[in-house]
């Protein structure tokens, strides 16, 4: 439970250092510069506006559902923050050890359609609604492919536990692991680094972790996937109405839920608090000496900074989708493929 | 069968268009390393900058201007002669200029053009200017031209007037006085012919100053006692004639001056109102025809005529 107390205040630098690195990054995928007045290279541009927004008067509409509205962002954070509660930093520190911590984490951060319905219906405005229609539905439609995805690393590591899962993924592990998962070509538990990981040891989760990012881009209501605020068609979608500090927090919980997924998917799929470098030989055991507690958190949030900015990468490559196009890619794509997958990584499991 | 096939076929196809987005920002991403450098047009490298990233921070970093830039104007008044012209091709009018006559010459400017009219104001708002760059080409001392400073943005609009006349409210007072002082002198001097003449016309006289619109009013006055002393009119007339030469030259009559050769070119008043003033005109006219002979103003005609063509074509199709 103590990992709180590292990942609260860590979420308040990591959004101001991720909302600064998008800006930039996405400045220079546009030949820019972004922001480049507030600070060295704009450096406190994000603080500003962080000042800014905690500065803003808050206007709640009129015909607002008033406690509702208030209540909307508080239930969306409240919902992202409480999956932070069941992840692992490193070796020695588990945050909530939950036996069935994944099933949690994918149960309560669902929640988080709850605040957006509410958000949407309580603003009273017809953005707004469409807004939180949208997200309803687009985030009970890949929650499927998610919960799928994440149901073929289950049936890999046989535990809910994400702990027990980041533990099999390195040489702590008691289950055997096998370069590429074939038995033939030897065992890799001695040799950790990126030999264990899942995506190493399963080949299969390569694909599983593709259909993991795609849901997940979808769950953090990000381009492309990001129609509950299409900004071009329904102004900010349930966002619309909100001001100041709430509007605020809605983006604290989405930057939160781009590090969450992404956390997610790195305990998932690369191995979470386990170091990249394998051991060489007896001598060399670059694993050994970069596995630790501080380690640990390094590497963790390491790998999922990488996969935030992968998912920054996409926002600003790829165009929005259409609404029926989201829910054919949901339904017609990843669905089957993710149930192919775990029919697939069932039967490898078998042999 | 064919469903599948599109079916596998669309996700190739999104997979494919997927790598090439994504490839696509990388490379922009990975070229940002560079910057361009801000080079002027005429640069032969200027297309050729394609790659890295193209902003220029503005105040800390400008592209360079050609020098023959045409943005904010400016006027060296040390060389300007006041003539006006700029303010009246303006099609915005946003040229406002004050003029104050001078007697004799107040110096060359670096053409040698000589001055003879003070600038009591010579404002530009470029506010209004629209940059058409009509005043540069009409000024003939080439003193107003168009520089290539162009950020100069202000927080008060009022700002955006630029003064250039150097005068102060002391220096304005006093060469206003000398040009009164000056006409005074000149009507004084212009006087003794007409106070040798009758004592009717040193009355007319006291009353120019008193009513300086009052041309048409006081030319009947010296037309009544006209029948003796013509022969001392026409050469008062003429004198008029040859003070106008001076005065056509400069073009910008001064304000409020109670000289007669200002308001000369109003005559064309006349061309409205009732026939009284007509005729008294035409009678003016013959004066003029008839003093021309004897008086030296041959060579001044021309440049006056001009002036006073309108109301002379007038009366004629009026009779």
């Amino acid at each position: 439970m103590s990992t709180l107390l590292f990942i609260l205040p860590f979420l308040i630098v990591y959004s101001i250092v991720v909302i600064y690195a998008e800006r930039k990054l996405s400045a220079f995928m546009q030949d820019r510069l972004g922001p480049m007045e507030v600070g060295p290279y704009g450096l406190l541009q994000t603080v500003a506006d962080l000042l800014k927004l905690l500065q803003k008067e808050e206007i709640v509409p009129a015909k607002a559902e008033l406690w509702l509205f208030k209540a909307a962002p508080l239930l969306i954070f409240v919902a992202v923050f409480a999956g932070f509660a069941v992840l692992p930093l490193s070796p020695s520190w588990s945050g909530s050890s939950i036996s069935t911590g994944l099933f949690f984490l994918l149960a309560i951060v669902s929640m988080d359609v709850i605040g957006i319905l509410m958000a949407g219906w309580s603003s009273n405005n017809k953005y707004s609604v469409l807004g939180a229609m949208r997200a309803a539905a687009q985030l009970i439609s890949y929650e499927v492919p998610l919960g799928l995805s994440v149901l073929c690393v289950v049936i890999v590591t046989q535990t809910l536990d994400l702990q027990a899962i980041c533990f099999q993924q390195g040489t702590h592990s008691h289950i055997p692991s096998y370069l590429l998962g074939i038995k033939a070509l030897g065992q890799t538990n001695t040799w950790g680094g990126f030999f264990t990981w899942n995506v190493f040891r399963m080949p299969l989760l390569f694909f599983a972790w593709i259909i993991f990012f795609i849901s997940s881009l979808a769950e953090s209501n990000r381009t492309p996937f990001d129609l509950p605020e299409a900004e071009a068609e329904i102004v900010a979608g349930f966002q619309t109405e909100y001001s100041g500090f709430r509007w605020g927090i809605i983006m604290l919980a989405e930057y939160a839920m781009m590090l969450l997924v992404s956390l997610l998917g790195t305990i998932l799929f690369f191995g979470g608090w386990n170091t990249p470098f394998p051991n060489m030989g007896s001598t060399l055991l670059l694993a050994d000496w970069t596995t630790g507690p501080v380690w640990g958190i390094f590497w963790m949030i390491l790998k999922a900074f990488l996969l935030v900015i992968t998912q920054i990468w996409v926002r600003w490559s790829l165009p929005r989708l259409r609404v029926d196009q989201l829910m054919s890619l949901s339904w017609k794509y990843l669905t089957p493929i993710s149930l192919i997958l775990i029919i697939l990584c069932g039967f490898w499991k078998l042999f | 069968m064919k469903d599948k096939s599109t079916y596998w076929s669309d996700i190739s196809l999104t997979a494919s268009s997927v790598y090439t987005g994504l490839r696509l920002t990388l490379s922009h991403l990975l070229k940002a390393r560079k910057s361009r450098i801000p080079v002027a047009i005429k640069d032969p490298n200027y297309f050729a900058l394609q790659e890295g990233i193209s902003t220029i921070q503005y105040p800390h970093e400008t592209i360079p201007v050609p020098d023959h830039g045409r943005y904010q104007l400016h006027n060296e008044i040390d060389d300007c002669i006041v003539c006006d012209k700029c303010a009246k091709i303006c099609p915005v009018d946003c040229i406002d200029i004050v003029p104050i006559k001078s007697a004799e010459e107040i110096g060359k400017t670096s053409d040698g053009t000589p001055k003879r009219i003070y600038a009591a104001k010579f404002d530009i708002d470029m506010a209004k200017c629209c940059f058409c760059g009509l005043c540069t080409t009409v000024c003939p001392t080439e003193c107003l031209t168009m520089t290539k400073k162009y950020d100069f943005s202000v927080f008060d609009i009022r700002d955006h007037n630029f003064v250039f006349g150097d005068m102060t409210e002391a220096q304005i007072k006093e060469k206003k006085e000398n040009w009164e002082e000056h006409q005074r002198n000149k009507t004084a001097a212009a006087t003794p012919p007409v106070v040798t003449a009758t004592e009717n016309n040193t009355e007319s006289n006291e009353a120019p100053p008193a009513v300086p619109g009052a041309k048409p009013v006081f030319r009947p006055r010296v037309m009544k006692p006209a029948a003796p002393p013509t022969t001392e009119t026409p050469k008062e007339e003429a004198k008029e004639i040859t003070e106008k030469k001076e005065e056509t030259a400069s073009l910008t009559p001064p304000p409020a001056t109670p000289s007669k050769p200002v308001f000369r070119p109003k005559i064309m008043k006349p061309v409205v109102p009732p026939p009284a003033v007509p005729d008294s005109k035409q009678e003016d006219k013959a004066e003029e025809k008839e003093a021309t002979p004897p008086a030296p103003a041959p060579a001044v005609r021309p440049v006056f005529r001009p002036k006073i063509k309108p109301p002379g074509q007038n009366p004629p199709a009026e009779s």
